[in-house]
């Protein structure tokens, strides 16, 4: 229920009041399951000690096989790696992080039970820490420090999430409290000028972000600016989602195969017959908005999870034809040696009639990563005002009307097929150029980059963001893609957590957490103010806002 | 005529394994509308639980008959059970807060899920290829066509074992629905939710004890899959998962029968396919078949017509 995940924000509201009468009526009409036991969470101290058990015995028995037995290829098969002290710590952890989640969100406790709770933990945590020798005596020399790291990434990934939370509930109202008339209007009004607000800024610090990071980090600015081209691209790739899955409500599995179709078109157009990358931009985009309408097509008669699996599926048949039709595609080994784009003609290189030549500039790699920059920059932007404007369109209204309720829309004379297989293509188009980018800016593409793993990142950035919000999609790229990609270049940390450390190896691992507990707490994504963009003057009292936090279809 | 009747035992053997899987998805589906997308990646669970039993207990190709089958069936029990408890936090933790949310809620939880699983056991494990030596080897071989230039057609061990004890557990598992008290709930849950709540159904019970079911039944697909193959990684559940779906969809999904059927029918055309055709292409003709199915026979083989209501 709704009340349910709602109440897990730690606010002290009574869940009966997170709804406006009318919605309140509607959640027990719609609840299929007799789910009628709201859960209050363990009382007093005893029972919290006695859940937290329970979790832990439950953590016991799930790591049991993957903790402290760890298999590894010895020279005459299989052998065993034992690391008990690993397990160990798992269960510390699940233990005290139980208490410490009862105590401060699902059930909150008084103030001395959670100061209490979590003195313990920090206490424990300090001596382990700062007695050395006693972690590594408990944990085994090494252990303790990489156990120590991927500790510190969760917790640096919980404090940039919360901070953005609370960030966003400063600007626009207490989130995930009550939404009702007048007081949702506001929260929505809110939240939109705070995005207007945002995307402004936000535009602003994009467009100088070059100039910026060369005035700031001098050493280091090739490799940030290469992070914000990457950052950007899943900005596109998350915005050219949002219509197929935040707007249209389709969702989509398998949209890294119209990013594979629009390389693929760009690379071998390149390959057999030479085109330069902005003549063969449109007709990548041509391509995959075509592949978009053919998949499209048989599926989008098909019920939502169905097409989740259907599109899945086209993704990985995509990728296994690239990968088997080696004469055309050049199969496993990809193809290489992609042409870079051109300012007007201009090539980005040393010597006669290159950038540098032309302009009277020194000549410097740096040029060609901002003119990369730029691109990708644009192409956002254009991803982004053809969705805003595509939303005041009919088609945009009907697409989301379509994601509200389709049977209302069928009973009101919308061509459903019609309408989901604009939003399909659509989205498809911008993944297509997003494609035609990458293989650019890669010069190299082979099917091992389109994999499932690329389309579940970008359903997570979609699904991290708010499905349907735009601002969103930005922050959880910056956070999802930025952060981790920083995380690995930042040298203290290889320091202090062991050379072979390497966060990279936890960015699904947090990518998927993220996506469930998400889900759970707030359906609807953290920036969850999707505003439909036809409303009538007088709003009811089952909106919009309504269905914002999860309710309805 | 001899190669043609070794497929079709090697498709029987990977169609009862596309089975046992799809039995999860067909339940999970039935009772609570909702593709369980983690499934694929509780069976990859199941076989790595498999694999460390097998390793813990020492078993090897050397170990004896007697002691091999009682072996054999520990290591059974210890990865259904320990994946059952998966199975269980899964739908504790991500699919239960979520019922009565909108539909593409869950969806989005399970995908989440199944990436969540799916790199705790490569980071837990690491992302190398575990390889096996063979356990049980040798067979019965049936005829002997290499006078007139055929091949010989045998029945492996492993094979037979795959066959029959997929054959016991389909007989064991249709007694459960159809004759106990928690088979009977099932289905009463299946039709409707809050009459059989009223009814003194528990249905939170029945609906966590279904995903412990699913997810038992994955783990010995997941042992099967383990022995038959000899080598591991964290990913195989992901394609195994997809053609487990399909086979439950070829078979109209909710129906147990059907996902046994469309499991078979899939292993068939499957094998057939690399046989005869292309082995390159085998997962596209899966899918293929998914998307056909799908669109021209919605409810399967052996499914009902799905009525929508307003």
């Amino acid at each position: 229920m709704a009340g349910e995940t709602e109440s897990g924000t730690g606010q002290d509201q009574p869940v009966a009041t997170t709804h406006p009468e009318g919605a309140q009526i509607k959640t027990e009409e719609r609840a299929e399951a007799p789910n009628l036991v709201v859960s209050t969470g363990p009382r007093g101290l005893s029972e919290r000690v006695k859940q937290a058990a329970i979790a832990t015995f439950i953590t016991a028995v799930l790591a049991f096989f993957f903790f402290p037995i760890r298999t590894s290829i010895a020279p005459g098969g299989l052998d065993i790696t034992w690391r008990w002290s690993l397990y160990a710590l798992a269960l510390i952890f699940a233990f005290f992080g139980k208490l410490l989640v009862d105590a401060y969100l699902l059930s909150p406790a008084g103030p001395r039970v959670r100061a209490m709770v979590s003195g313990l933990f920090i206490l424990g945590f300090v001596i382990l820490y700062a007695w050395h020798p006693l972690g590594d005596i408990l944990f085994g020399t090494g252990q303790f420090e990489e156990l120590l790291g991927s500790i510190l990434i969760g917790t640096v990934f919980g404090a940039i999430l919360l901070g953005l939370v609370v960030l966003i509930s400063r600007a626009t109202g207490k989130i995930g409290t009550a939404a009702t008339g007048v007081a949702a209007q506001k929260k929505a009004d809110r939240i939109s000028t705070f995005g207007k607000w945002a995307l402004r800024v936000l535009f602003v610090v994009a467009l100088m972000l070059p100039w910026i990071v060369m005035f700031l980090f001098p050493n280091r600015d090739r490799q940030l600016i290469d992070i914000s081209i990457l950052i950007l691209t899943y900005v596109m790739l998350g915005w050219g989602l949002n219509i197929v899955v935040g707007l249209a409500g389709l969702l989509d599995l398998g949209y890294v195969a119209f990013y594979a179709v629009g390389a693929y078109a760009y690379a071998l157009l390149a390959q057999y017959f030479g085109f330069g990358f902005w003549m063969a931009l449109p007709l990548a985009g041509l391509f995959a908005a075509m592949w978009g309408i053919m998949l499209g097509f048989p599926v989008l008669r098909l019920r939502g999870d169905y097409l989740a699996i259907v599109t899945l599926a086209f993704g990985e048949i995509i990728r296994v034809v690239l990968l088997n039709w080696s004469e055309f595609t050049g199969g496993p080994d990809g193809i290489g040696r992609i042409p870079k784009p051109t300012l007007f003609g201009i090539e980005f290189n040393r010597g006669e009639g290159g950038f540098a030549d032309i302009f009277g500039l020194d000549y410097d790699t740096i040029h060609r990563f901002i003119f990369f920059y730029y691109i990708i920059f644009v192409l956002a932007l254009i991803t982004h005002f053809a969705t805003m404007r595509l939303r005041r369109l009919p088609v945009g209204r009907a697409w989301e009307a379509l994601r509200e309720d389709e049977i209302a829309c069928r009973s009101l004379g919308i061509n459903t097929t019609l309408v989901k297989l604009s939003a399909f293509s659509i989205g498809a188009m911008f993944g297509g150029f997003a494609g035609s980018f990458f293989a650019t800016r890669q010069g190299f593409i082979s099917p091992e980059s389109f994999t499932f793993i690329e389309s579940a990142i970008i359903l997570a950035i979609v699904v991290l963001g708010g499905l349907g919000s735009q601002i969103g999609v930005v922050f959880a790229s910056i956070v999802m893609i930025g952060g981790i990609e920083l995380l690995r270049n930042i040298g203290f940390l290889s320091v202090v957590f062991g050379e072979n450390f390497d966060p990279t190896q936890f960015r699904m691992l947090i990518f998927g957490l993220a996506m469930v507990l998400i889900m759970v707490w707030k359906p609807r994504g953290l920036i969850s103010a999707r505003q439909p963009s036809a409303v009538y003057k007088e709003r009811k009292s089952i909106g919009a806002d309504v269905v914002a936090q999860g309710e309805g279809h | 005529m001899e190669y043609f009747i070794q497929q079709l035992i090697n498709g029987l053997t990977l169609g009862s394994i596309y089975g046992l899987i799809a039995i999860g998805y067909t339940m999970v589906y039935g009772i609570i509308g909702m593709i369980n997308f983690a499934h694929g990646d509780i069976f990859t669970v199941g076989a790595y639980v498999a694999l460390a039993v097998i390793l813990l207990l020492g078993i090897s190709g050397a170990t004896g008959a007697t002691m091999l089958v009682l072996a054999l069936l520990l290591v059974l029990v210890i990865s259904m059970v320990f994946t059952a408890v998966w199975g269980w936090t899964v739908e504790r933790i991500a699919y239960r807060p979520l019922r009565g949310s909108f539909r593409l809620a869950p969806l989005i939880t399970a995908i989440g899920m199944s990436i969540v699983l799916q790199n705790f056991i490569q980071v837990t494990q690491g992302a190398r290829v575990k390889p096996i030596q063979p356990i049980i080897s040798g067979g019965i071989p049936l005829f002997d066509g290499r006078s007139d230039g055929g091949i010989i057609v045998q029945l492996s061990w492993m094979q037979l074992l795959i066959i029959v004890s997929t054959f016991v557990l389909m007989v064991g598992f249709t007694f459960l629905i159809t004759k106990t008290a928690l088979g009977r709930s099932q289905r009463a849950c299946e039709q409707d939710q809050k009459m059989a709540a009223l009814l003194g159904v528990d249905v939170d019970k029945t609906i966590s004890l279904t995903f412990v079911m699913g997810a038992a039944l994955a783990a010995v697909a997941g042992l099967m899959f383990l022995l038959l193959y000899g080598v591991l990684d964290f990913y195989i559940g992901f394609l195994a998962g997809i053609k487990a779906f399909t086979a439950a969809v070829l078979g109209g999904i909710g129906s147990l029968p059907g996902a046994m059927l469309g499991g078979i029918v899939l292993g068939l055309i499957e094998v057939f396919w690399s046989a005869y055709f292309s082995v390159e292409y085998k997962d596209v003709a899966a899918f293929s078949i998914l998307a056909i199915v799908l669109i021209f026979m919605p409810s399967g083989l052996l499914g009902k017509p799905e009525v929508e209501k307003v």
